[in-house]
């Protein structure tokens, strides 16, 4: 653009001026979207929540019966809800116990890149794309006492078929292996990844001084990954807090509402039977422990990985 | 020395097809049983079909609500992975290019919703949804969702922003070029890797969804097909091969994105790990 006035200077001037201006326009334009959205949607809500838990309240017109704390000390005194509790505690339980060490175990047999490793990736990792309520779905029938397989199972054995989901002994724990078979795909694909960052020298090395395979994994890839298996841990933890959709198409929370989560507590005892009030001090809870855990483990877990 | 290593190697193969069996075991008897009777069901319920009776399966395929509950879905979840593409995309741009008052303290704020567990808002979610007249719409599930998703999304965009080649922006910017022409001409096309990535994870999150829908859906005809797969299961309770069926129809689809998106399935996974 050749002008009369043209000169280094005032062409720097118009740049700056036109870089401000259209600075701002970009942040006008591109930011409030994602501000209103993620404030409208998922701040606004959770504030709400922490202020409905005040009240009784069932939903409808503005809330207005304040009961301060006291939907927490039903809550608390809930015996429901203390088995949603446990139920949840022993959902973290087999997740770091059963869980991730077979997801780890497993990572060790197939992370090395071959054709019949790929295939076994595959398989492992399919449950895990599977729809939760699918998935459900499918172990109701393996349950199943009339159809099921494990019915077979039971007569194979000359046994009295048992409705393992109908039984308030075995149905959680059923529900426990649904939740392994799900998710212990993902832990896996977490853990190959970082094994395959792995220097090979390091472990050809380890090879070299005599080291078997256990000794290997041991003291060289395991220390060698520890962040993906604080992260990995980290997941775990958030994911057995939040369990629900895999509950309701196997038990809805049944036999006598023993197969609880905190999840299917506060839509069961919150939304289904609209008490918003006294669910809200349940999800506010639920809130507090994922932040709690959420900031423990990054004073503590995440920041002594940094060091 | 071999003899051990070959002892090994099978107890490897063992184990590994122990725990293939109890993967893909459930999910064949699902697809098996989709084609038996239900008295064989039930004298046979793991093993192959007497006879591979399709008419399960094509009266599911004839029935128009079970297409209707997966366009229902793949509207919604085609929506929500637009919109968080798109907005997601815009936020991060601006933080990654352009330095403001605030900018850090916006950017933290946005990130909030990584620690957030989703079911916590369910109940204020529902009231919000219905105050603002959405209730069994598609923006219900839609505006939520994107919500939901943006903070991950904000997150993997702008790490792979900020690696872009900084001189390229100053060239296009010495041309005369606009923020806002940059991000559409220059950033966008550049990143469709972290896009594709970030689109496959919030389309299947989105596809899989079912406690948002339950919430705020009544009307069956804007149903997602977990919503239908449950309503479904309402009306056959006991017809397990028709159960099955159904079940069996909508993992397909799932598998065959799956091999299709591999790639970018796998990518979102790694680059969470390094980065957590």
């Amino acid at each position: 653009m050749i002008t009369s006035s043209y000169s280094p200077s005032s062409w720097r001037q118009r740049l700056r001026r036109g870089r401000a201006s259209g600075r701002l326009s970009a942040v006008l334009l591109l930011l409030p979207p994602a501000l209103i959205l993620f404030s409208l949607f998922v701040i606004l809500p959770l504030a709400d929540a922490a202020y409905y838990s005040l009240f009784d309240w069932n939903g409808y017109a503005t809330p207005s019966d304040f009961v301060g704390a006291e939907n927490y000390q039903r809550l608390l005194g809930h015996s429901t809800f203390h088995t949603a509790l446990w139920n949840t505690v022993q959902l973290v339980i087999v997740s770091l116990v059963v869980q991730l060490p077979l997801a780890l175990g497993l990572a060790l047999l197939i992370y090395r890149k071959t054709p019949a490793n790929a295939l076994f990736r595959l398989v492992f990792f399919l449950p895990y794309i599977l729809a939760e309520v699918a998935a459900g779905l499918i172990w109701s029938f393996v349950f199943d006492g009339e159809y099921g397989v494990t019915a077979q199972l039971f007569n194979a054995l000359d046994m009295e078929s048992v409705y393992i989901l109908a039984d308030r002994q075995w149905a959680f724990a059923a529900i426990m292996t649904v939740i392994v078979w799900k998710y212990f795909g993902f832990h896996m694909m977490i853990y190959i990844a970082a094994l395959q960052g792995v220097p090979k020298d390091l472990v050809e090395a380890a090879r070299l001084e005599g080291a078997g395979p256990w000794q290997i994994a041991r003291h060289v890839q395991v220390p060698m990954i520890k962040h993906a298996i604080v992260v990995s841990v980290f997941f775990a933890l958030i994911g057995s807090l939040q369990i629900f959709d895999i509950i309701i198409p196997l038990t809805n929370g049944g036999p006598s509402n023993s197969t609880h989560t905190i999840v299917t507590y506060l839509y069961t005892f919150g939304l289904t039977r609209l008490k918003i009030g006294f669910g809200s001090a349940a999800a506010i809870f639920l809130f507090v422990i994922a932040m709690l855990i959420a900031f423990f483990y990054q004073r503590h877990a995440m920041a002594r990985e940094d060091a | 020395m071999s003899r051990f290593f070959l002892l090994r190697n099978s107890l490897r193969v063992i184990v590994l097809l122990i725990v293939a069996g109890f993967v893909i075991g459930p999910l064949l008897a699902a697809f098996f049983g989709g084609f038996k009777s239900n008295a064989q069901l039930r004298t046979n319920p793991l093993g192959l079909p007497a006879s591979w009776d399709v008419s399960h399966y094509a009266g599911i395929l004839d029935d128009p609500s079970f297409w209707q509950y997966l366009g229902n879905s793949l509207l919604i979840s085609s929506a929500t992975v637009i919109l968080t593409l798109i907005v997601g995309a815009s936020a991060a741009y601006v933080f990654s290019h352009i330095r403001f008052f605030g900018a850090r303290m916006l950017h933290s704020y946005l990130l909030l919703g990584l620690m957030f567990p989703f079911a916590a808002a369910i109940l204020p979610l529902f009231i919000k949804v219905r105050d603002l007249g959405l209730l069994d719409t598609y923006w219900a599930v839609i505006l939520p969702q994107t919500a939901f998703g943006l903070s991950l999304a904000i997150l993997l965009f702008k790490a792979f922003f900020d690696q872009l080649p900084r001189e390229l922006f100053e060239a296009a910017y010495v041309d005369g070029c606009s923020y806002l022409r940059f991000f559409w001409s220059f950033t966008l096309p550049l990143s469709t890797p972290i896009l594709a990535t970030v689109g496959v994870f919030v389309f299947v999150q989105s596809w899989n969804n079912f406690l948002l829908p339950l919430v705020v859906f009544n009307t069956e005809s804007i149903y997602t097909w977990p919503l239908g797969m449950m309503q479904f299961r309402g009306e056959y309770l006991t017809q397990w091969n028709l159960i099955l069926a159904f079940v069996s129809l909508t993992i397909l689809p799932a598998i065959v994105f799956f091999l299709a998106a591999q790639k970018y399935i796998v990518a979102g996974l790694t680059g969470g790990s390094v980065k957590g």
